[in-house]
C-alpha cells in the first residue's frame, strides 16, 4: 500500500503545516515516509508544493514520478491544476474554490473550473468560507486537511487530529480546538 | 534507538550533535539554513554549550570552525554551495594545516537553482582541495555519515566535505537516532605544530604530505561501507549511482535492479570499484546529481572500449536535477501515461511582500533615477532581487554576495553616473564593506543604498551581522558623516526618500543611504512573541 500525494498552494497559505501533521501522524505507524519541499524563494507569494509519499515498503525516490500521484491537495485553484502531468489515471484532486489572485494575468474561475472537470475525480470545497463558519478563519488550511483525511487511507482522523494536537500544542490547547473543530468541518464536508 | 521525522539538513545537525560537536559556524543560504537552525534550537547544544550564532559569512565561518579543529574540538561549518566561493581561500588551506578536532564543511548544492544563481558542484572543492567528500542517499545515511566524517577527520587528520543537494536537505524521513551523544572534545593541540604555519618551507613537505595521504583516503572510500557493489543478472550495462541518483534509479525496480550498481556516496572515487564494474560492461551508464564530474572522468580524453553514458552524451539532461522521470528514462523503459500539462496554469513567480520596506525604497529610487537617463543600479542578493521582476524593474545586474557595491565603483570609475548600488544589510556586511573601503579609497562619485530590514530576510529572518551599527561601520570605514543618510521607506515619505536619493547622487564622492525599516515577517513574529 502507498499514496503519493502532491501538497500545493501558495507561500504563506500554510501548505507546510499540513506536510508536518501528516508526517507526525505517519512516524508511529511503522510507515516509510518521504516529504520533499522547497524552501527559499517560492515562499515569497509565488507557488509552493510538497511531495508527500506515504508506504508500507521502503520509499526510494523524494519525487513523486509523473503520472503516480494519487492525491493532490490544493488550497488554490490554479495551483492544483499545476502538476496535472503527476496525476495517476485513477488520482483524485481535492482543493479549494477560493482564488488567490497576486498575479495581472491569472485566468477566469470559468477556464479553472472547465480544466478541472476535464480530469474528472475532483473534489471541489470552499474552504475559507467552512473555516468562518466554525469561527477560525485562519484554519483553512486544516478543513482542507479534514477534507483530505477523507481520502487518505493509510492515516485515520483519529490520528491526525492526534498531529493536530502535536503540532499546535505548543501554542495552547484554544489554538489546538480551534483546528481540530476546522479539521472536523472540512471532513463532513468532503463526505457530503 | 528512537524514530524522529527530520529533513536531510536536520539529520546532519543532529548527527554532528551526538558526534560531540563543539560548534557550528553558518552564514544563511538555502538550502542549507536549517543544519544550523536546528542545532540553535536544540536542547542538547545548549546544555553542552555548542556555539551556533551566526557568522558574518562563509569565510569567516570556515576559519573560526578552523580555529576550533586546531583547539581539538569537532566543529561544523555550514553553506550553500556558492558560499564555498566566498570560503575557498580558508577551504582549500584548511586541508593543508589538516584537522585536529574532527572537522566537516556541509555544502548544499542546489541543482535546477530553486533559489540559487548557479548549479555549481562542490565536489570540485574536495576534488582540488584533496579532501575526502561524503555524498549520501537518505536522510538515515546522512545521520550516520556525519559521525562517521567525525571519526574519520580525527583519524586521517583531514577536514571532511559534506555535498548535499537541495533534495535531500529539504526532504523529510523516518529517522532512527541515537539516546546517547558523544562526549565533547577536551582541549589539545595539533601534534604537528608546523604544519599550521603555512610558510612555503613548511606547505611543501605538507603538500608531499597530503598526496600521500589521498591514497589512504581512497582506501577509506573502498572499505568504509558507503560505497557498495550490488551484483546485477542483465549484463547490457552497468550503472554508477551518486548520491540521490541510487533512489531515482530504485524507484524504477522496487524489486531489485538487473543491472550490477556502484553506488557511490564517498569520494575519492573508489577506483578499484569502478573498474571491477568496467570489466565485465562495456556500457557505463552514470548518474550524478549535479554536474558530470564523475561521468567526465570516465570518459576523459582518449577513445576508451566502453561506451560512458550520462549527462554527457544526452542519456540524461545536461542541467537541472534529476528527477525519478529523467532516470526512467535513461533506463530505457517506458514513460508513465500522464495528463498533458494545464495550460491555465500560468507561472506565478515569488515576489516582495505587501508592506515590505524593500518596495517603498524600490518606488523612490525609480522616482529619481527616472530623471537620470544614464543612470545604472547595480543590486545583489536577498529579497529585494525581487525588484527586478515587474513593477519595479528598479536595477541593471545582481551577481554575487556584495558585487552591487563593487560594480557600481568599477562602473563609476569608467565612467558611468549615476552609480547605483542596492544592498540589503545582511548581504553588506557579509562581503560590501570591504568594497566599501574600496570606494571611499577611490574617492569614487557612488551612491551606496543599504536598505536595512534588520534581518536576513530571504532565508526566513535570521539575525543581521551589523543590525543598529550601520552607521558607525561606514563612517569608520571612511564615508564622510554628512554623507551617511539615513531614511524610513514608507509611503508618507517618499518626497524626502526622493530628496535625500537626489542629493546624494548629486555629491561627487562616496555616500551611504540606509533605507531602515524592519522585515515585516520578522516584525509580525516579534509582536507574537511579545504578545506571549
Amino acid at each position: 500500500m502507498k499514496q503519493d500525494i502532491i501538497l500545493c498552494g501558495v507561500g504563506g497559505q500554510g501548505i507546510l503545516s499540513i506536510a508536518t501533521i501528516i508526517g507526525w501522524a505517519a512516524l508511529d505507524q511503522n510507515l516509510h515516509l518521504k516529504q520533499a519541499e522547497v524552501h527559499g524563494m517560492s515562499q515569497r507569494g509565488g507557488d509552493v508544493q510538497s511531495n508527500l509519499r506515504i508506504s508500507d515498503t521502503e520509499i526510494f525516490s523524494d519525487l513523486i514520478p509523473k503520472g503516480e500521484c494519487n492525491l493532490i491537495v490544493s488550497l488554490e485553484p490554479m495551483e492544483a491544476l499545476r502538476y496535472l502531468p503527476y496525476l495517476a489515471p485513477d488520482g483524485w484532486i481535492i482543493t479549494n474554490t477560493q482564488p488567490f489572485v497576486n498575479i495581472p494575468n491569472y485566468p477566469t474561475i470559468e477556464a479553472i473550473e472547465k480544466e478541472l472537470e476535464r480530469v474528472g475525480r475532483v473534489i471541489s470545497l470552499d474552504v475559507d468560507a467552512i473555516a468562518r463558519e466554525v469561527k477560525s478563519p485562519r484554519s483553512a488550511n486544516m478543513v482542507l486537511l479534514g477534507a483530505a483525511a477523507s481520502v487518505l487511507k493509510m492515516l485515520s482522523p483519529e490520528l491526525l487530529e492526534q498531529g493536530i494536537a502535536h503540532v499546535f500544542g505548543r501554542k495552547g490547547q484554544a489554538l489546538v480546538d480551534i483546528n481540530i473543530e476546522a479539521f472536523r468541518a472540512g471532513l463532513n464536508a468532503a463526505k457530503k | 534507538m528512537r524514530k524522529q521525522l527530520l529533513l536531510g539538513d536536520e539529520a546532519l545537525a543532529l548527527g554532528a550533535l551526538h558526534a560531540g560537536l563543539s560548534g557550528v559556524y553558518a552564514y544563511p543560504g538555502t538550502p542549507s539554513t536549517e543544519i544550523t537552525e536546528y542545532i540553535q534550537q536544540s536542547a542538547l547544544a545548549r546544555e553542552r554549550n555548542v556555539h551556533s550564532d551566526w557568522s558574518a559569512n562563509e569565510k569567516t565561518a570556515m576559519e573560526a570552525a578552523l580555529g576550533a579543529s586546531y583547539a581539538g574540538k569537532r566543529a561544523l561549518v555550514c553553506m550553500k554551495h556558492v558560499g564555498m566561493n566566498v570560503c575557498a581561500d580558508a577551504f582549500v588551506n584548511s586541508a593543508m594545516t589538516g584537522a585536529n578536532g574532527g572537522l566537516v564543511v556541509t555544502a548544499c548544492d542546489d541543482p535546477s537553482m530553486h533559489s540559487s544563481q548557479n548549479e555549481q558542484d562542490s565536489r570540485f572543492y574536495a576534488d582540488f582541495a584533496m579532501m575526502p567528500c561524503f555524498e549520501p542517499a537518505t536522510q538515515q545515511e546522512t545521520y550516520a555519515m556525519i559521525q562517521a566524517a567525525y571519526e574519520m577527520s580525527e583519524r586521517r587528520r583531514i577536514p571532511i566535505l559534506m555535498r548535499l543537494t537541495t533534495r535531500m536537505a529539504h526532504s523529510r524521513a523516518v529517522v532512527e537516532v541515537n539516546d546517547e551523544a558523544r562526549p565533547q572534545n577536551e582541549i589539545h593541540f595539533p601534534e604537528n605544530p608546523r604544519q599550521w604555519v603555512l610558510l612555503p618551507a613548511n606547505a611543501r613537505v605538507r603538500n608531499e604530505q597530503l598526496i600521500a595521504d589521498y591514497a589512504s583516503f581512497e582506501d577509506d572510500a573502498a572499505t568504509m561501507g558507503f560505497n557498495q557493489y550490488f551484483e546485477g543478472n542483465d549484463c547490457s550495462m552497468g550503472i554508477i549511482t551518486c548520491g540521490i541518483a541510487y533512489n531515482y534509479l530504485m524507484e524504477q525496480f522496487p524489486e531489485g535492479c538487473p543491472y550490477p550498481v556502484l553506488k557511490i556516496q564517498q569520494y575519492p572515487l573508489p577506483t578499484a570499484m569502478i573498474r571491477r564494474l568496467a570489466q565485465n560492461w562495456n556500457r557505463i551508464l552514470v548518474m550524478e546529481e549535479g554536474q558530470p564530474m564523475v561521468e567526465r572522468r570516465l570518459v576523459g580524453v582518449l577513445p576508451t572500449t566502453a561506451t560512458i553514458s550520462g549527462r554527457l552524451d544526452g542519456t540524461l539532461p545536461r542541467t537541472g536535477e534529476l528527477t525519478p522521470d529523467s532516470v526512467r528514462a535513461a533506463v530505457g523503459l517506458e514513460p508513465r501515461p500522464e495528463l498533458a500539462a494545464s495550460q491555465v496554469a500560468v507561472p506565478r513567480p515569488p515576489a516582495l511582500c505587501q508592506g515590505c520596506g524593500h518596495r517603498d525604497f524600490y518606488t523612490a529610487l525609480n522616482n529619481v533615477i527616472a530623471q537620470y537617463p544614464t543612470a545604472r543600479v547595480f543590486s545583489d542578493i536577498g529579497c529585494y532581487t525581487l525588484g527586478w521582476l515587474a513593477p519595479f524593474h528598479a536595477f541593471h545586474t545582481c551577481v554575487e554576495m556584495g558585487a552591487s557595491v563593487t560594480m557600481s565603483l568599477g562602473a563609476a570609475l569608467s565612467g558611468v553616473h549615476p552609480s547605483v548600488a542596492v544592498i540589503g544589510d545582511s548581504t553588506f556586511t557579509h562581503s560590501g564593506m570591504t568594497g566599501l573601503l574600496d570606494a571611499v579609497n577611490a574617492e569614487a562619485p557612488v551612491t551606496i543604498c543599504i536598505s536595512d530590514n534588520l534581518t536576513t530576510g530571504m532565508t526566513g529572518g535570521q539575525d543581521s551581522a551589523g543590525t543598529g551599527r550601520l552607521e558607525a561601520i561606514c563612517r569608520g570605514i571612511g564615508v564622510k558623516e554628512d554623507h551617511v543618510r539615513v531614511i524610513v521607506p514608507l509611503p508618507k515619505n517618499y518626497d524626502e526618500m526622493e530628496r535625500v536619493i537626489r542629493e546624494e547622487i548629486e555629491y561627487k564622492g562616496v555616500s551611504v543611504i540606509i533605507a531602515r525599516r524592519e522585515c515585516i515577517q520578522t516584525l509580525k513574529r516579534h509582536a507574537s512573541q511579545k504578545s506571549k
